[in-house]
């Protein structure tokens, strides 16, 4: 006969602090008790919630106009949530009147910043201005010359390279609401395209993800955002071959870059 | 040109990939091609013109074209014409009529394994409903072993899925820990890392390995990495039990995946000739999935199921321990709700089966996805009753680093249970000389022989 003993709680506890996964669920029977069943649907209903919700676009726009930044409101050309989600290719470019209206603000730019609901409205609502706010603050605008802040409805992240071609930016960055997970219904993502046009692959883009305070936190995100437009625009390129560079670039020279602390206004001349 | 008429309306198709498009049940994915039926009678039309279609079609016209698909061309130069001779003479409706049939047996089924080809397994699966797709794979099972016996009448295996958003040691121990404790395993323990980098995933492979031995478990450990890293490392010396690789059903598709067919020779090869398995030598782990060739831009106009189906085509050549489609993974483009990934897991391990693959299945769906987790019970059990090699085992069915939600560590007790279904044999008794019996015992008791494991977790 096998020696076997309870565990004792503070040795589950101890491997439960190991990991956010769902390890040593209380049991019934086969299943799992009624508390766990019903934790697990609340978590599935939320980040069901997180991909209906839309994007509150007046809200952000005041927010951005507030802090003494031009947006500019487009929309994909997918109408509504279901054609989102069944049909890539329209949230992949601008509706026509969208284009138009871009037009009227084409220029000649460094870099554009898009805001994207993506999957989740939330992450945006939550994240998208505190990351913004840091990274236009840390950008020299002597050197930089940036285009007004995008706010794009139903859009994927290629809808990026529409707008950064119709604008004439010749970098974009896209802060986008990624795929809810059941423990992170507002994950922020942000993807970086060097010389944007329709029919760029995701090859030759480089990401961020997972920003939110309990992943990848704003002042490291603004960071490593920084180092890649500075690394873009030095190279000229975005994609495979400056990940690599990212990623075994060492983490001193990462702290090396400064973040500026968020004003409430940050001026855009 | 194909066609058929129905009460005076002539419906045509004008080559073999439209006509298996347009015969496909409803998926997103089709629509989203541009290649789906247009209306439902004109889908059923399809199906009819096809079952009315020789076998032997498929022999000659190439869905995808020969000179320019190395998958094609593989699946065409291995056919056994002596394998698909019983079988020569039928049209796909007779074809379902025959596997439903008493003739077909577990022994026929596998005689005609290497007769069938991929496109002649989709064709009949697109007029079988759900129910005939889970009575013919009952029929027909696939064994292999490593270090132990998988895919048993009577037995139900799982994949333990520790896996950790930054590959953190304790934390993937943590996890596996407890599927262990739930019966959990016997498939693999298989890790997704969250970085391809070669150092991180030599880690996780000593990691498990550890495991394996210090436990002296009767199973095999995998790190799903790309398989030019497995081959990295399998060069270090790294305790490698079975090379992983996401496979395509075009060469296209493949091409996106950064493989092609002489690529996964050479793994094959290398990881034969570490020699690990103690029982079987069946040293590969595939994952599939409907979708992937029109996510790359690589899907010739053929329909997703199709060329699942060809993805099968690919693995067997390899002999596989493994292989599952991950089935709502790709998201609602492809599978919109949880009534199609029903149906398209069950086409897949159909024609798997069929194919003779050891097939398993990620029941799975994401949160864009229209399923939940009541949809993963219903295909869970459908699946164990066709017969399923191996699902998944996810703490709490919530993968906390792919984001999304497959089957839990219980969802597998509970159906072993349903079904009076049983662990792998070597594994099974492993779980009883441990003290976990039939995984059934007190809630989180821990046998003494995992007292060392702990303190280092």
């Amino acid at each position: 006969m096998a020696d076997r003993r309870p565990a004792p709680p503070d040795m589950i506890a101890k491997l439960r602090s190991a990991t956010p996964a769902r390890i040593f669920l209380p049991r019934a029977g086969a299943g799992v008790t009624t508390r766990a069943t019903l934790d697990f649907q609340l978590a599935h209903a939320e980040a069901r919630d997180a991909v209906e919700e839309r994007l509150d676009v007046e809200t952000l726009s005041d927010e951005l106009t507030s802090r003494g930044l031009t947006a500019v409101r487009v929309r994909s050309a997918a109408r509504d949530r279901r054609s989102f989600l069944l049909r890539p290719d329209l949230g992949r470019r601008l509706d026509d009147e969208s284009r138009e209206r871009l037009k009227s603000f084409a220029g000649d730019y460094d870099i554009a910043f898009i805001i994207a609901e993506g999957l989740s409205a939330r992450a945006i609502a939550r994240h998208a201005i505190p990351l913004l706010e840091r990274t236009l603050a840390s950008l020299d605008r002597t050197s930089w010359k940036i285009a007004p802040i995008v706010l794009a409805e139903q859009g994927r992240v290629a809808l990026g390279d529409d707008i950064g071609e119709t604008l004439g930016a010749r970098l974009v960055a896209v802060l986008i609401g990624e795929r809810p997970g059941l423990s992170s219904p507002d994950s922020l993502g942000v993807y970086l395209t060097f010389a944007p046009r329709v029919g760029r692959t995701d090859a030759e883009r480089n990401c961020l993800s997972n920003i939110r305070p309990q992943g990848l936190a704003y002042d490291e995100a603004t960071r490593k955002l920084l180092y890649l437009c500075n690394e873009a625009r030095r190279r000229q390129l975005t994609g495979v071959e400056l990940k690599d560079e990212a990623e075994s670039l060492a983490s001193e020279r990462l702290r090396a870059i400064d973040v500026a602390r968020p004003q409430v206004e940050t001026n855009l001349d | 040109m194909y066609g058929t008429t129905i009460r005076g309306t002539r419906y045509g198709f004008p080559d073999l990939k439209s006509l298996m498009a347009k015969a496909a049940p409803l998926r997103s994915g089709d629509c989203l091609a541009g290649i789906a039926a247009t209306s439902a009678a004109e889908r059923v039309a399809a199906q009819m013109a096809l079952a009315d279609l020789p076998l032997s079609v498929f022999l000659n016209e190439a869905l995808v074209p020969y000179e320019k698909d190395e998958v094609t061309r593989l699946i065409i130069d291995s056919h056994d014409r002596t394998a698909f001779a019983p079988i020569a003479s039928l049209t796909v409706g007779e074809f379902r009529d025959w596997l439903l049939s008493d003739a077909a047996d577990e022994e026929a089924l596998a005689a005609l394994t290497f007769g069938l080809t991929p496109e002649m397994a989709a064709a009949v699966s697109k007029i079988c409903r759900n129910q005939d797709l889970i009575l013919i794979a009952a029929k027909r099972r696939v064994v292999t072993r490593f270090r132990n016996t998988l895919g048993l009448r009577g037995r139900l295996s799982s994949r333990i899925q520790p896996n950790h958003p930054t590959d953190d040691a304790r934390g993937v121990l943590a996890s596996a820990i407890d599927g262990l404790l739930l019966g959990n395993g016997d498939a693999v323990i298989g890790v997704n890392p969250a970085s391809d980098s070669p150092e991180q995933c030599y880690e996780l492979l000593r990691l498990l390995d550890e495991l394996r031995e210090t436990l002296n478990i009767p199973t095999q450990s995998c790190v799903l990495a790309h398989v030019t890293t497995t081959l990295q490392l399998m060069a270090r010396q790294a305790p490698v039990d079975l090379v992983f690789q996401s496979i395509g059903g075009t060469q296209a598709a493949n091409s996106s995946f950064g493989i092609d067919l002489a690529l996964l020779r050479e793994a094959h090869a290398a990881a034969l000739a570490l020699k690990r398995g103690t029982i079987g030598d069946n040293v590969m782990y595939f994952e599939t999935g409907q979708g992937s060739a029109l996510s790359a831009n690589a899907h010739w106009h053929c329909d997703q199921q199709t060329l699942e189906a060809r993805a099968y085509g690919v693995a067997r050549m390899f002999d596989p321990l493994l292989i599952n489609t991950v089935v709502g993974f790709i998201g609602p483009e492809y599978l919109f709700d949880g009534k199609q990934i029903t149906r398209a897991a069950l086409e897949d391990h159909f024609c798997g089966k069929l194919l003779g693959l050891p097939m398993g299945c990620d029941v799975c769906y994401t949160n864009h996805a229209e399923a939940d987790q009541n949809d993963m019970d219903d295909l869970l059990t459908l699946l164990a009753v066709a017969g399923v090699n191996y699902v998944m085992g996810v703490p709490g069915a919530d993968d906390v680093m792919l984001n999304y939600q497959s089957t839990s560590y219980h969802d597998v007790l509970a159906v072993r249970r349903m079904l009076d279904l049983a662990p792998a044999p070597e594994f099974a008794q492993w779980l009883s000389d441990v003290g976990l019996g039939d995984a059934r015992g007190e809630p989180q008791a821990l046998p003494a022989s995992f007292a060392p494991l702990l303190e280092r977790a």
